[in-house]
């Protein structure tokens, strides 16, 4: 190391670690060829990211449109494009892909005490994956976009004058990357867990990440084949969901929603594996209970594979089928509201810490449980039949979905950066930005409750002038979400940088991720093959002799 | 030889573990993948089941019936290339490897001979088909199903014919010995499960009429 480092380690009285996995390795080649789980996780970082910048500025796009009841910025035509393409970014590139791939892949293996995951070369294929089927999606960006919803419903999909193939193709594509992960997953945690290291003793973020992986192996590849039949359609008029040659649209429905709603498990189920981790550790608290977390992890990744009806209520549906469908789909609930009622048990009594990740973990908690009840109601079919197509849905979704996901990405991002980059971040710039997010996220989607339920329907370019005030003020709300995250962004960017050097354990956490350096070293430990003795435990805050 | 093992496991059992875990997990995706498919096939049955049994009555039955042959033959030689492997018989093993690319070849050569008889009775997918035999939507849609089923298919038995020659060059290489045969018996998993869908594919095309 030279002078520049050895005088680094002075700063603050923390050690700047002489190895790590930024420095093991130099130039842009030992990046695009690494197989360190580690740099894949930060490259799927700059990946989903750029993603979210995406889609977010389509999103501001649509909500300044939105501002006048006729023509502001855009025709109708480049409106129906532009909420297609925000849907598709922000779903595939970076809803789905997003925790799994940055902080799984980061933490994964840390955290279960393995040197890497099982197959580092299929891990960094999975990004090449990704960044080609990410490629071709935003080629069609270029190439005019696409105006069918991110739904692909036929058979307009099948005929609309606007790039489906090669979208369809960049979805295909990215399925791979997804299933590659998974499969990647779920084997590193079968067989690389440390010795000593028994499935009780994980943290609760990889029993999320597991869970997602197995829904992502199983349900990604009918969505492939999916797209792939409604591309051979549209290319050659097989007619296999064109009404016109004898096939049936409802089969799409069907087939789509299979992979699609298990798909929003996907999203949420790593979030939620992020906020089991973070309330233990901003209450330093055990969790309320390890198990019905662990448990009911599976029981969303299972029940969630039998209700994907209820997108179809109106779609010419049987009655008994609908009931069927409404009844599993509030069984999620159930399982939802164990990890709802375990995370507030452990927060109860805590010596909670005021900090960024905690703002967070209350804006996952009110969205989700806001989200989570309107999600009961639309379950219902009587009341489905009111709000289905309407705004209603749309904020239901954001708030559970997004804000689910968004803000337990945010979460996790400030929680781990230590580790991930050795520095910390400004907790003043940090809570001031959250509590913008927060508030913005909430300002944005809640006057969509109103718009929805006051009958206006989702996807209109024009609207009755009445719903004008409820859409000023959801793209009011838009604007302050959107200057909190840049607001992230720039503090984020300068602690990269400049922040103050973090140690190797700034939140005194029993983690397996936080007994190494920060950051961590090539090989995540400094020992050659960890053992974890039989006291160990992921979470062990009430034992006397191990003070916070 | 020794089976050589990455840094990242912990012995030779470890790996060998893990590489079939991912192969049984990828299949279960595989099985999804095609599940797509057969859910389209049972909802058309559904809607038009008579129409889709005098269209079976028009495919190849003794073709299908020969490729089933030759397909689960296939299956055999790989189940005997690893037990040559174990034995220590790699020249043995290699020769296995050869017929299980020779019968692959000779079922897509069948199935190439079947496509262009259906195209000769005017058997086209979707929007082409006019057979004049089976004039009406069930028979068009079991005609594109087949299509786009055996298609898959035939893309699979080509795939497993590429890991073929990939296995022929590393076994001359000398790559395996009875304890280190990893590859082989994961590819091995795989053709096997090409033939189970094809054994899913021969009723649902030929036999039930």
């Amino acid at each position: 190391m030279s002078t520049v480092a050895v005088a680094e380690q002075e700063v603050d009285g923390q050690q700047w670690p002489q190895e790590n996995y930024l420095n093991a390795k130099s130039g842009v080649w030992s990046w695009v060829t690494t197989t360190d789980h580690k740099r894949i996780g930060v490259m799927f970082f700059f990946g989903t990211a750029l993603s979210l910048l995406v889609g977010g500025i389509y999103a501001l796009l649509l909500r300044i449109e939105l501002l006048t009841p006729g023509r502001t910025i855009m025709d109708p035509n480049t409106y129906n494009r532009f909420f297609t393409m925000h849907g598709i970014v922000m779903v595939w590139l970076f809803m789905i892909p997003s925790i799994p791939t940055v902080f799984g892949n980061f933490l994964l293996p840390i955290m279960i005490g393995a040197r890497d995951v099982a197959f580092p070369r299929l891990n960094l294929a999975s990004f090449y994956i990704y960044v080609v089927g990410a490629a071709f999606t935003l080629w069609a960006l270029i190439d005019g976009g696409v105006d069918t919803g991110w739904t692909f419903y036929t058979p307009y999909s099948l005929s609309a004058p606007s790039a489906v193939i090669p979208v369809a193709f960049g979805i295909v594509i990215l399925g791979f990357s997804s299933i590659a992960t998974g499969i990647n997953f779920i084997v590193t945690t079968h067989t690389l867990r440390a010795k000593g290291m028994t499935w009780m003793k994980m943290p609760l973020f990889v029993w999320a990440i597991y869970g997602t992986s197995v829904i992502q192996v199983l349900a990604t590849p009918v969505l492939g084949m999916t797209l792939i039949v409604v591309a051979l359609d549209r290319s050659f008029r097989l007619g296999l969901f064109d009404p016109t040659l004898g096939g049936d649209p409802i089969l799409f429905q069907h087939l789509f929603w299979f992979y699609s709603h298990p798909a929003v498990y996907i999203m949420v189920l790593p979030g939620m594996g992020v906020i089991s981790e973070l309330v233990s550790s901003v209450a330093r608290k055990n969790p309320f209970s390890y198990k019905a977390i662990a448990y009911s992890t599976f029981g969303i990744a299972f029940v969630g594979f039998l209700t994907w009806g209820h997108h179809m209520f109106v779609s010419g549906m049987s009655l008994l089928d609908s009931g069927v469908f409404g009844l599993t789909s509030m069984l999620v609930a159930i399982f939802s509201a164990i990890k709802v009622f375990t995370w507030t048990a452990t927060l109860y009594r805590g010596a909670i810490a005021v900090s960024t990740p905690l703002v967070y973990i209350f804006a996952f908690l009110f969205l989700f449980v806001f989200g989570g009840m309107t999600g009961v109601a639309v379950a219902g079919m009587s009341m489905d039949i009111h709000w289905h197509d309407t705004y209603f849905v749309v904020a239901h979704f954001h708030f559970i979905m997004v804000g689910g996901t968004l803000t337990a990405y945010l979460a996790a991002i400030h929680h781990w950066f230590p580790k991930i980059t050795g520095r910390k971040y400004s907790e003043t710039w940090g809570f001031i930005s959250s509590a913008m997010v927060f508030a913005g996220f909430f300002f944005t989607f809640f006057p969509q409750f109103l718009l929805g339920n006051a009958g206006m329907p989702r996807r209109y370019y024009a609207y009755a002038p009445e719903f004008q005030m409820l859409h000023v003020a959801s793209t009011a709300g838009s604007s302050i979400l959107a200057a909190g995250m840049v607001l992230s962004l720039v503090y984020l960017t300068y602690a990269v940088f400049k922040g103050p050097l973090a140690g190797d354990n700034p939140w005194h956490l029993r983690g397996l991720e936080w007994k190494t350096s920060s950051p961590p070293p090539e090989h995540n430990f400094h020992e050659h093959r960890i053992e974890v003795s039989g006291e160990y435990e992921p979470y062990d805050y009430w034992r006397p002799e191990n003070p916070p | 030889v020794k089976p050589e093992v990455h840094a990242h496991f912990q012995d030779w059992e470890n790996e060998r573990h893990s590489g079939h875990l991912a192969m049984w997990i990828f299949l279960a995706s595989e099985v999804l993948f095609f599940t797509a498919l057969i859910t389209l096939y049972a909802g058309y049955r559904t809607h038009f089941p008579g129409e889709f049994g005098e269209a079976a009555k028009h495919s190849k039955l003794a073709i299908g019936s020969i490729n089933t042959y030759v397909l689960i033959t296939s299956s055999l030689f790989v189940a005997l290339q690893l037990d040559a492997f174990k034995k220590g018989l790699p020249r043995r093993a290699l020769l296995l490897q050869g017929l299980t690319i020779l019968f692959a070849l000779c079922f897509m050569g069948l199935k190439a001979l079947e496509y262009t008889e259906h195209f000769h009775e005017g058997i086209y997918p979707g929007h082409w088909y006019h057979f004049d035999k089976v004039p009406n939507r069930g028979g068009m849609l079991f005609f594109t199903l087949y299509y786009v089923m055996t298609g898959l298919h035939a893309l699979h038995v080509l795939v497993g014919i590429g890991l073929f020659l990939f296995l022929m060059h590393r076994t001359m290489k000398g790559r395996y010995s009875p304890e280190s045969h990893l590859g082989p018996t994961l590819i091995g998993l795989y053709w096997h499960f090409v033939d189970i869908v094809w054994i899913f594919l021969w009723p649902m095309f030929y036999l039930i009429r």
